[in-house]
């Protein structure tokens, strides 16, 4: 058998340009029913549609989210039950050590802290940021993607890819204009 | 500037013509390029020095007050037994309070898609961030010594002692801290595209690396955005109950004590919507002269200064209820301290105080019903300046000095 060496594609993959969101959603839809699955699609604001185009349809943000509220709620009842009735116990005004319904805000509190941590570095974690370097900021006209441009991207990874036959594809999809993404 | 997606039509003409939430004509880039002028264009102007400088006096007024207080001792303050706390707490939770319209317009506003809070979402997460930093003060120097604050977090030590989490002041210590750290969570979250916007716009080397640092490498993908979004409307619905439950735990701190005036179960609500009331207060204070000196009308429409305005009038008028049940209550309790703290409060010493409060923030913002007064923004100004100096709602913490002989072994005695 022929060893395959895997040898580094020439570019990180080809970059459609668009005015507007709608074309933009088209586009991501019709490159992914055309059956790439290494795209995405970057814009300024969040349009749901083209999250959807490129082939997101749902994270696993609120389980991570839920995992974060129950482990902080479970903190901070724990690490009350455990100072009042094992570490240091304190008798005051005869109540009972496990007295729960005046561990019952903190419990709270903490819920919400768990799950406020988790949301946010559970999404930048899975978002891979912080990412300081990435090949799509080499595309030309990127730094619009910010303000009211949108871009498609088809990556050179997807087994799919072909310079010409992708860039023909991408070009008849009425964008501004296709380019390479260098790496 | 990137955050949601703005309603630039004037979609809903009635028959008054509601003002758009951004006036006609402009674009996503429009828009954009407007904003981020402001932070990347614009010279400094010199009036923003001036009030820097007016800003940094009042900050050393601040630390030779603070030097006092700490080699004095908190006494100054008023405080002794039974008033536990007294100046401090009455800034405390005025600043607490300020915090959570910031959270309301965020958090609040976003769940129930009102898309005009977009434009002034930002500034009020801003505004609580450093509300929620004076807020802490108080507490922190309430403590005597405030190099010792950490003792009031559960952490192993030689001591061999832990905090009592019985209190409404571990109640608090937590409360505040997770509303902090969340506030800071949320509002950096919400900043973070408009970070990446800002590092895409900025001409300058040091400016590109500074928000390219900032902006964590924000690229704008769907792939991201799609957690994003998620992550933020999660948060949202976080931090609603949070804002709640903050200010019922800093009302607990009354309303758990037993003196006369303190211990009533309408304080949660009560200080809620005082809060509420005070921190639209406060955004009005801080959003007509922003808007004027920036040039920022075209965002920041009278649309919003409407709203804003009749949000303080409904919880101005849930406060005003609130005084009204303190009364009630304290005459159909049939308690002679709980009468009495009321007949001293309406005629004792501090009377002009309470009679100045119940101007301030019941009888002036009654002028809100009159539409003309809402389209004025001079008016609308001058109506959130006296909710501001409304802080004086917080009298009735004070006007317990005068019962010092009230504390609960004083009453037994005279009973018996």
């Amino acid at each position: 058998m022929a060893v395959k060496r895997k040898v580094r594609p020439a570019v990180y993959g080809l970059m459609a340009e668009f005015d507007n969101p709608t074309d933009a959603v088209a586009a991501a839809r019709r490159v992914h029913e055309e059956g790439y699955r290494k795209i995405d699609a970057f814009s300024p604001y969040p349009v749901e549609e083209l999250s959807e185009a490129v082939g997101v349809h749902k994270t696993y943000m609120p389980h991570v989210v839920l995992v974060g509220g129950i482990l902080g709620g479970l903190t901070g009842y724990l690490l009350q039950y455990y100072v009042h009735v094992h570490y240091y116990a304190l008798n005051v005004g005869g109540k009972p050590f496990h007295s729960w319904p005046a561990f019952i805000p903190v419990t709270f509190e903490m819920t919400v802290l768990g799950a406020g941590l988790f949301a946010v570095f559970g999404m930048l974690a899975m978002n891979g940021l912080p990412e300081p370097y990435h090949p799509v900021f080499n595309a030309p006209n990127f730094a619009l993607a910010s303000r009211d441009r949108f871009f498609v991207l088809v990556e050179s990874a997807d087994p799919k890819f072909d310079r010409e036959r992708t860039g023909e594809l991408l070009r008849s999809l009425g964008p501004r204009e296709v380019t390479d993404v260098e790496h | 500037m990137s955050q949601e997606k703005y309603d630039f039509a004037h979609e809903d003409v009635g028959i008054h013509t509601t003002p758009a939430v951004i006036e006609p004509g402009h674009t996503f880039g429009t828009v954009t390029d407007k904003i981020s002028s402001i932070v990347l264009r614009k010279r400094t102007p010199l009036v923003w020095w001036i009030g820097l400088g007016l800003s940094f006096m009042l900050v050393q007024v601040l630390m030779g007050t603070i030097t006092h207080l700490v080699f004095t001792g908190i006494g100054i303050w008023g405080n002794n037994q039974p008033v536990g706390w007294s100046f401090d707490i009455i800034n405390f939770v005025w600043w607490i309070g300020i915090g959570h319209a910031g959270t309301l317009i965020s958090a609040i506003l976003l769940l129930l898609r009102q898309s005009w809070r977009t434009s002034i979402n930002r500034f009020a997460e801003a505004m609580t961030l450093f509300a929620v930093a004076c807020a802490g003060l108080f507490p922190l120097l309430h403590t005597g010594r405030p190099w010792l604050a950490y003792w009031l977090f559960p952490y192993p030590n030689t001591m061999g002692i832990q905090p009592q989490f019985r209190s409404p002041l571990m109640w608090d210590v937590f409360a505040v801290s997770t509303y902090a750290t969340i506030s800071a969570l949320f509002w950096y979250t919400g900043l973070l595209p408009d970070l990446a916007t800002l590092r895409d716009r900025a001409r300058s080397r040091f400016g590109r690396i500074v928000y390219g640092m900032a902006s964590l490498g924000w690229r704008g993908s769907a792939r991201h955005w799609a957690r994003y979004e998620t992550a933020y409307l999660l948060l949202a619905g976080l931090s609603t109950p949070l804002v709640l439950s903050v200010h019922t735990i800093v009302s607990f701190d009354f309303a758990i004590g037993i003196i006369p005036g303190w211990h009533a179960t309408i304080f949660p609500p009560y200080f809620v919507a005082g809060a509420i009331y005070a921190g639209f207060a406060m955004v009005l204070t801080l959003v007509i002269p922003l808007r004027k000196f920036y040039g920022l009308e075209d965002f920041i429409t009278e649309r919003h200064l409407r709203n804003s305005a009749k949000v303080m009038l409904a919880t101005g008028l849930i406060v005003a209820y609130g005084y009204m049940m303190e009364t009630w209550t304290a005459w159909y309790s049939a308690n002679t301290y709980e009468e009495f703290m009321m007949r001293n409060r309406f005629f004792g010493p501090y009377a002009l105080f309470y009679w100045a409060l119940i101007v301030c923030n019941v009888i002036v913002p009654q002028f809100l019903w009159v539409r003309r007064v809402r389209h004025s923004n001079l008016a609308l100004f001058a109506i959130a300046m006296f909710v501001n100096v409304g802080f004086l709602r917080f009298l009735p913490v004070i006007s317990i000095f005068e019962m010092r002989t009230m504390v609960p072994g004083a009453q037994v005695k005279e009973e018996a």
